[in-house]
């Protein structure tokens, strides 16, 4: 360190701590063992997340959130300003790989039994900020204001608003009316970019915080191996592992974005009827099918969609308590009744995905994330006889 | 006046201290209810009254649209209508929102029937639902056919 680069040092750990921080980043160590690979997700999701933030507020200096001007100022974008079709584009790319590595992260902690003990507040604070995410997914999906975000959100909202008591106040919030309007633009581009933005800054702050607090879980099968292997340095080894998968992903969004633009449909047509192949994003299409599924009927006044709309909702409050649902691995450090329920249940999404594309893509998506699993973890391992200390 | 100061400084009388938490606890209350109050209210969207519609023309029966496609939607005030046209005399009209997840139907000629393209609700020619998610019939329209000065009939849809 040059003498006015040491004075600066200097002048700055007087003040804020420097050292005192540099010294916590430097002792820093990420456990090894067989799953260590498994650490890098939730490093990925948020690497999509910062895509979003910058690439969302690019987009704010075109977008206009009326009725008239939505999906004009969206054309204008794609059609006439530099870059503006490979912004859009990259949004679109990067929050769909956003959400999918989430789903990745969930399911790894969720396997790995990240969730005990001391790490519940952890576990909660990231499904919020997963529901937060579908929340963004679901608002920004109708900004363009296109045929297909219109149906796709009157019938999102009148899910809603099928619940029994709070249905129809929560219809009525969604829509800030009884139907889709220049209202309900204005509120879902409220939400996109003020409510939920703030939201997810406390909670993934939250959980970012906790992670780096209480440093990395590991899982209660593999602690003899993880304690006899020396742990690996965060700083630099971890975090240059981390940059390189970033380097990677950035490739990847930008060849997406550019060889895949996302399409921009037609205009929405209040009084036009919903247009065939009409679908949700790919990470509702399990709730969508099993509403396809589900015979029309009533009893006693409550319709029968009611019932899978209502599983889904005591489903993901299930899921956020985990951690204390789980007593079992409290005890004894095992919970096969919980892995074989996640099994189900990811089996269940996979399966409901692939009736409602009618294709076999989210069985081969699935064995291709388990393919890259594999490849990172070769390409990310390191030999404990090795040079790197 | 309480007296209770007198033993040791600290020992204030119980009982006003309790009043004093009680005024400051209710008083943080009230304030955060005067916040929190008019934003709820703000955030539900008020009732703006419709002018209600009852009645609306919906073109002449020989529309190139409806002739090509058999149907179409016309706005019936702010919700949609559909109209089918199953011969010069026989027109009919149903509400076209689905009455599963109020996706907009439309009619398919070559099935006979109305069909909503979401979640694959099906309907006859009376609106009665008849296969798919849907839990309740369409709302049927009254139809009339006016004859208009010489051209085609007018297709004139109300509420049945």
């Amino acid at each position: 360190m040059s003498g006015r680069w040491h004075e600066i040092d200097r002048w700055l750990d007087e003040r804020i701590a420097l050292g005192a921080l540099r010294q916590a980043a430097l002792h820093k160590t990420v456990p090894v063992h067989r799953y260590s690979v498994f650490y890098y997700f939730g490093g990925m999701t948020l690497f999509f997340f910062f895509v979003q933030v910058v690439t969302g507020i690019l987009l704010m200096l075109y977008y206009r959130p009326t009725p008239d001007g939505a999906f004009e100022s969206v054309e204008f974008l794609m059609t006439t300003v530099p870059f503006g079709w490979l912004l859009r584009s990259i949004h679109s790319w990067s929050a769909n790989l956003m959400i999918f590595f989430a789903f990745v992260h969930l399911a790894s902690v969720f396997f790995m039994k990240a969730y005990r003990r001391p790490r519940e507040i952890t576990w909660i604070t990231g499904c919020v900020a997963l529901f937060l995410a579908l929340a963004f997914g679901f608002s920004g999906y109708l900004l363009p204001w296109n045929q297909l975000s219109f149906f796709a959100t009157r019938v999102g909202t009148d899910i809603a608003g099928v619940l029994p008591g709070i249905g129809p106040w929560i219809l009525r919030f969604l829509r800030g009316g009884d139907r889709i309007t220049g209202g309900t633009l204005s509120r879902f581009y409220g939400w996109h970019v003020a409510i939920l933005p703030a939201m997810m800054t406390f909670f993934l702050g939250f959980h970012v915080l906790l992670v780096q607090t209480l440093g990395m879980s590991v899982p209660p099968a593999v602690e003899k191996e993880a304690a006899e292997r020396r742990p690996m340095r965060f700083f630099p080894d971890f975090a240059l592992r981390d940059l390189f998968g970033w380097t990677v992903a950035l490739g990847v969004l930008a060849a997406l974005a550019a060889l895949f633009p996302w399409d921009l449909g037609t205009k929405a047509d209040p009084f036009a009827p919903a247009p065939p192949g009409i679908r949700p994003e790919w990470y509702f299409m399990f709730m969508f099918q099993t509403l396809k599924l589900v015979p029309g009927g009533e009893i006693a006044g409550i319709e029968y969609e009611v019932v899978p709309i209502l599983c889904f909702g005591v489903a993901a409050l299930l899921l956020v308590l985990v951690p204390f649902l789980d007593r079992g691995l409290a005890r004894s450090g095992r919970s096969p009744l919980f892995t074989v329920v996640g099994v189900a249940g990811v089996a269940y999404i996979v399966a409901m995905t692939a009736w409602g594309y009618q294709a076999w893509t989210p069985l081969y998506v699935v064995l291709g994330v388990a393919a890259l699993i594999v490849l990172i973890a070769w390409i990310t391992r390191r030999q404990d006889s090795g040079g790197e200390a | 006046m309480s007296t209770s100061g007198a033993n040791t400084p600290g020992a204030h009388d119980p009982f006003r201290r309790r009043l004093l938490d009680w005024f400051l606890g209710s008083s943080a209350l009230a304030l955060l209810a005067s916040i929190v109050y008019p934003i709820a209210r703000f955030v539900s969207p008020p009732r703006v009254p419709e002018a209600t519609t009852d009645q609306v023309e919906a073109g002449a029966i020989n529309d190139p649209a409806l002739v090509a496609d058999g149907y179409k939607i016309i706005r019936f005030g702010s919700e949609p209508v559909i109209v089918v046209k199953l011969s010069d005399a026989d027109v009919r009209a149903f509400s076209a929102t689905c009455t599963h997840l109020a996706c907009i139907v439309e009619f398919r000629k070559q099935k006979h029937d109305i069909y909503c393209n979401c979640h694959g609700g099906a309907y006859n020619l009376q609106g009665q639902n008849i296969a798919g998610p849907p839990p309740r019939p369409l709302t049927p329209f009254k139809v009339d056919l006016v004859a208009k000065g010489g051209g085609a009939k007018a297709i004139v849809v109300s509420r049945a």
